[in-house]
């Protein structure tokens, strides 16, 4: 079997994470924040251990500016729902995922604004492409790092300093770009990133969160989820304090003592190092795949300007009858369809049929990839000869 | 025995935060329920040595942990509300 759907979990995870997850439940199994006795204790250690690593990978300098959610969409729904009051104006980049474009339809019709800054065929943006659309009630800009249909990385410091200039909030969905290449909320000036712990982080479904720049005013910024937190219990208002504020109800506590072992595992091997493997693994995906008749691929054509994300499509044939293909006759795992981003379909021009997504990760093998493609070629040759 | 302080906090995210800097730094602490009759913010504090007081807060302000505020644990008052050791 090869697995290349890490865009959507990256799987398999290192051996560390599924330790760590039974020593929690087998050793600890307390809620941290209530109670107060040694157990909770050192579930609320194990949940900041979680935090230190996410801070160190993403560069933040206080761990306590690291929030947990459910998932990146939790994150982002956060900051849309928080921000974006009636007659606010958000702008956001045309490779969005349905994360952040069923919030904003939902929110579009209590009142806020939403404009598209058009990207390139390839899905590319810069900086001066989204200026022309800043508004005075401008009050969000969004936008997604890297694309999970086609992996086209953004240029997130230039946006960034863009959006400070104008003294515009930035929200980047880094869903894709976590773990897989260098981060640097502190030095490029990054508002709110919302983060997938199940992807590049490398830990178990169900974590994810929001990493909150130190010059980010949290007053801005309402709890869309509140209840218990086991502070301040006497009161009836929700804490205003990071990171109590944006976590409340009993966290997943096992799914971030995963975590934490699995953005350790990344820390130890080094992001620069995963990113030069996914790219050498991306890079053969283009070169073998350019090469098979009636294989179109989509985004970036050069390795080093995309996540390890590469869409492609088969003349003739829909993309969810070659993926079924592949996996039936080749044990090749991959996403057909829209992977929950029309707009950046629609940005690429290959809406209603969507793509065969192929997402290798740290652990494919050039040796898969090349079975891969093979079976590519297979299933091509096939709809090309009839 | 040393005089002791108690720092209060807001949360328990805030007292194991505490709690690792200020180990870290090598420091004497220990994490404790909170005196009653001092706080019931939140369920635990992070006791130290008195006289760290000083270096714990400049410490803990570096590291972005908010502290509530450092209360003297005076023989008086330990007397009339003993409270048991646990956690670290
Ligand atoms: C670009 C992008 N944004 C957001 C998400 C949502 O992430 P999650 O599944 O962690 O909510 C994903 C992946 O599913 C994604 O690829």
């Amino acid at each position: 079997m090869i697995y290349l759907d890490n865009a959507a979990t990256s799987w398999p995870k290192p051996p560390g994470v599924a330790d760590a997850m039974v020593r929690f439940l087998r050793d600890v199994g307390a809620s941290p924040g209530r109670s107060g006795h040694a157990l909770a204790n050192e579930a609320e250690r194990i949940r900041l251990d979680a935090r230190e690593a996410v801070a160190e990978l993403l560069g933040l300098r206080n761990p306590l500016r690291v929030v947990f959610t459910a998932n990146a969409t939790a994150a982002l729904n956060l900051v849309l729902h928080g921000l974006l009051t009636p007659g606010a104006h958000v702008v956001i980049s045309g490779m969005e995922h349905n994360a952040v474009m069923r919030p904003l339809r939902s929110l579009e019709t209590g009142g806020a604004a939403v404009t598209i800054v058009p990207c390139g065929a390839d899905g590319a943006l810069t900086a001066a492409d989204i200026e022309e659309y800043l508004r005075p009630t401008t009050r969000l800009l969004v936008v997604n790092h890297a694309s999970n249909v086609c992996g086209t990385v953004q240029p997130v410091g230039e946006i960034a300093a863009l959006a400070r200039r104008h003294g515009i909030a930035l929200l980047v969905d880094a869903a894709q770009t976590g773990g897989c290449r260098p981060i640097d909320v502190t030095g490029d000036g990054i508002d709110l990133l919302a983060f997938s712990g199940h992807k590049g982080l490398l830990g178990p479904t169900g974590t994810g969160g929001l990493v909150i720049h130190e010059d980010f005013d949290i007053d801005r910024l309402p709890a869309l989820i509140q209840g218990g937190t086991g502070s301040r219990s006497e009161h009836e208002r929700q804490p205003d304090f990071l990171p109590d504020k944006y976590e409340a109800g009993t966290p997943n506590i096992v799914g971030l003592a995963g975590l934490a072992a699995g953005v350790r595992f990344v820390l130890e091997r080094g992001v620069e190092a995963i990113r030069r493997h996914e790219q050498d693994l991306t890079g053969r995906l283009l070169a073998g795949l350019r090469e098979i008749a009636g294989v179109r691929i989509l985004g970036p054509q050069d390795a080093g300007q995309r996540a390890a994300v590469v869409s492609f499509t088969v003349a003739g044939r829909a993309s969810s009858d070659v993926a079924y293909e592949l996996e039936q006759r080749f044990g090749v795992l991959c996403r057909p369809g829209l992977h929950c981003a029309p707009l950046a379909h629609r940005t690429l021009g290959t809406l209603p049929g969507g793509t065969v997504r192929f997402a290798p990760g740290l652990f494919n093998t050039v040796e898969q990839i090349a079975a891969a493609v093979d079976a590519v070629r297979e299933v091509a040759g096939a709809a090309t000869h009839g | 025995m040393a005089e002791l302080a108690v720092i209060l906090v807001h949360s328990t995210s805030h007292a194991i935060a505490a709690e690792r800097v200020l180990k870290r730094a090598g420091l004497e602490v220990k994490l404790v329920p909170t005196p009653r009759h001092l706080s019931s913010n939140c369920g635990s504090a992070v006791r130290i040595p008195a006289r760290d007081g000083a270096v714990c807060e400049q410490l803990l302000q570096a590291a972005g942990v908010p502290v509530d505020r450092i209360e003297l644990l005076s023989e008086r008052k330990r007397g009339q509300e003993p409270f048991s050791e646990k956690g670290s």
